[in-house]
């Protein structure tokens, strides 16, 4: 069954091996550029005295390339739409699973090796884009230092989790719906709807966060910010670490509005270090070092998904669909 | 002789409908048995019960003794040819060979070659461009490669021009002839039987109407002609399965082992159509038209 599910798998396989072929070749290309940018202006930023405008400049290159990085997060939703949602549809819209039905290999048979190898090959293209891209952005992530926070979902292992899910789901809808055209957009429309309600609802649960009130210590990088008048919160106050929240606080606890600084009595007065000592942050964050931690519960959960997914699809198909 | 399909009550319901529903026959091995009825009968999904594709909603089932669909065993020893006979497009003739040989154990694969070769079917070519008759010889030639005991066919040649149609039924006869595998085909152009078959099953509303072997019925069945006169003035041999009256004749299609000794009767012989066409228009009435008292004499 395996060499029959490669014979019909092959010519997706090549296609998804020559797309990743191009971008590894493009990835490869304008790597050694981008080191040598970061190398020449913001590793040596320090003599210049200039960090800020030197980042800046360096964030500023590859664009176009940064964005086309971001559409590929894009790549588990296309697994699932175009390797998941057609495995069973296509062969019901079809009707060849009466042809490959009556051969001498039950179809639970059929569906597992079928689910097994292009669930695999949609895992193992998944890590590999995000292994290159991971490698190719490491200069990005160095300057940013929010690896934790924005492209949490872009790199490391968690893709893996995502393109199995999104494959899982998407074979289990579309032997659900029979139609593959309309298993495709269902697929793509729960795949996100999951990834988004993952994103803010669950991962930020996943372990309790720390929580900590300290004097407040300005580093470099960390800025003041306000909103109209409201609370003063710290931007930058931990270097990769996931932030929840970064409040200016007073002795007592009590968030500090901008309009405390602005007064004038307490920055610009001799005692503005008292004042300041008077200061405390109160954050709200996970630690850099469980960044690690965060991605293996995630792709865990991703693949556990994709596991019941898996099973759903197995059982429809050999219960449902008689 | 040991049937091949044996089904007691046997039902299969979508949602509120029945498909097919309180069906019992059985079918001897050694034979090319027709299932003909009018569509919405139950063939497809009787045949599809057959096979697998589909499970019981209630009563059972048993196809070479076994239990369809349960296991590769039992799906070896059934070769199935669908309706529409379905075949991957973007395949070519020579995958859908190694399909073949991929999923079953005891696949010959000198004679998917050999019948592939003698259709002049190019192994290269895509299913989805083959034209409807060398599809339907594709998915027969997948069918009997894999070595079956029963062979079932739902529909083989409805959608195939004459010319094809009759190009197809004679490869099943050099199949059965070559093999003596029992074949169990569905179709509704009784024409096309006539030659290929010799057990007819006729379905009705998911009911068998009538079940023998071809000749027997031929044999049996007679069409009267001759001076009006009520049905229930024939002698109790003759089961009036069809009449017809003006003012001064009657027309009654019969059966009878009996010979018909009446000189005031013409007597006419039947068509398997003719035959076929009557027993589908009949209201079921009297016992001997219900479905299980004509079992196939075997």
């Amino acid at each position: 069954m395996t060499r029959f599910a490669w014979l019909q798998f092959r010519m997706q396989a090549a296609v998804g091996a020559g797309a990743l072929a191009v971008i590894a070749v493009v990835l490869a290309v304008t790597e050694p550029n981008l080191v040598h940018l970061y190398n020449t202006s913001v590793a040596n930023c320090a003599v210049s005295g200039n960090c800020a405008a030197a980042t800046t400049a360096f964030l500023a290159k590859d664009h176009l390339l940064q964005d086309l990085a971001n559409l590929l997060i894009a790549l588990p939703a296309l697994v699932g739409m175009f390797w998941g949602a057609p495995l069973v549809a296509r062969e019901l819209e079809t009707g060849t699973e009466q042809l490959v039905w009556a051969q001498g290999v039950t179809r639970t048979r059929w569906i597992l090796t079928k689910l097994a190898l292009i669930g695999l090959a949609s895992a193992a293209a998944s890590g590999l884009l995000s292994l290159m891209l991971t490698w190719w952005s490491s200069t990005f992530d160095r300057v940013n230092m929010n690896k934790f926070t924005s492209v949490f979902d872009q790199r490391d292992i968690v893709p893996i989790g995502y393109a199995a899910f999104a494959f899982a789901l998407g074979a289990a809808t579309g032997a659900l719906i029979r139609r593959t055209l309309p298993a495709m957009a269902t697929t793509l429309a729960a795949y996100v709807g999951v990834r988004l309600v993952f994103t803010h609802w669950v991962r930020p649960h996943l372990i309790t966060p720390v929580r900590a009130v300290t004097a407040l210590h300005a580093m470099a990088g960390t800025t003041f910010n306000e909103t109209n008048n409201g609370p003063l919160t710290l931007i930058g106050a931990k270097p990769g670490a996931w932030v929840y929240s970064a409040q200016v606080v007073n002795k007592t606890g009590h968030p500090v509005s901008g309009s405390f600084l602005d007064r004038g009595a307490c920055l610009q007065s001799r005692a503005a270090s008292a004042c300041i000592g008077q200061l405390r942050e109160a954050l709200v964050y996970q630690p850099a070092s469980r960044y690690w931690t965060f991605q293996w519960y995630e792709m865990a959960i991703f693949l556990a998904l994709a596991v019941v997914l898996g099973g759903l699809c197995v059982w429809w198909v050999r219960d449902r669909l008689v | 002789m040991t049937a091949v399909i044996e089904t007691t009550a046997l039902g299969k319901r979508y949602g509120r409908k029945w498909a097919l529903r309180d069906c019992t026959l059985s079918i001897p091995e050694g034979n090319v048995v027709s299932l003909v009825g009018p569509n919405g009968a139950g063939k497809t999904t009787l045949l599809h019960l057959a096979v697998g594709l589909l499970a019981p909603t209630c009563g059972s089932i048993s196809v070479l003794g076994g239990r369809p669909g349960d296991g590769p065993a039992q799906l070896e020893k059934v070769g199935f040819v669908a309706q529409a006979t379905p075949t991957y497009a973007g395949l070519s003739v020579a995958k859908h060979l190694r399909m073949g040989a991929y999923l079953n154990a005891k696949w010959d694969r000198g004679l998917a070659q050999g019948r592939v070769d003698q259709l002049g079917l190019d192994p290269r070519q895509k299913a989805g461009s083959l034209s409807g008759g060398q599809r339907a010889q594709l998915a027969l030639t997948i069918a009997i490669a894999k070595r079956p005991e029963l062979l079932v066919l739902d529909e083989p040649v409805a959608s195939l021009d004459p010319l094809s149609r009759r190009e197809f039924l004679q490869g099943l006869m050099e199949i059965v002839a070559e093999h003596g595998i029992s074949v169990v085909l569905s179709s509704h152009l009784v024409a096309d039987l006539e030659r290929v078959c010799d057990s007819i099953v006729v379905l009705v509303a998911s009911q068998v109407r009538l079940a023998g072997e071809v000749a027997e019925l031929l044999a049996t069945h007679h069409r009267l002609s001759g001076p009006r006169r009520d049905p229930r003035s024939l002698p109790s041999d003759q089961a009036v399965i069809e009449e017809s009256h003006t003012d001064k004749q009657s027309t009654f299609f019969i059966r009878t082992d009996q010979p018909i000794l009446d000189p005031r009767w013409s007597v006419a012989p039947v068509t398997l159509e003719d035959l076929v066409l009557a027993y589908m228009a009949a209201p079921v009435r009297g016992p001997e038209l219900g479905a299980p008292a004509l079992g196939l004499v075997s």
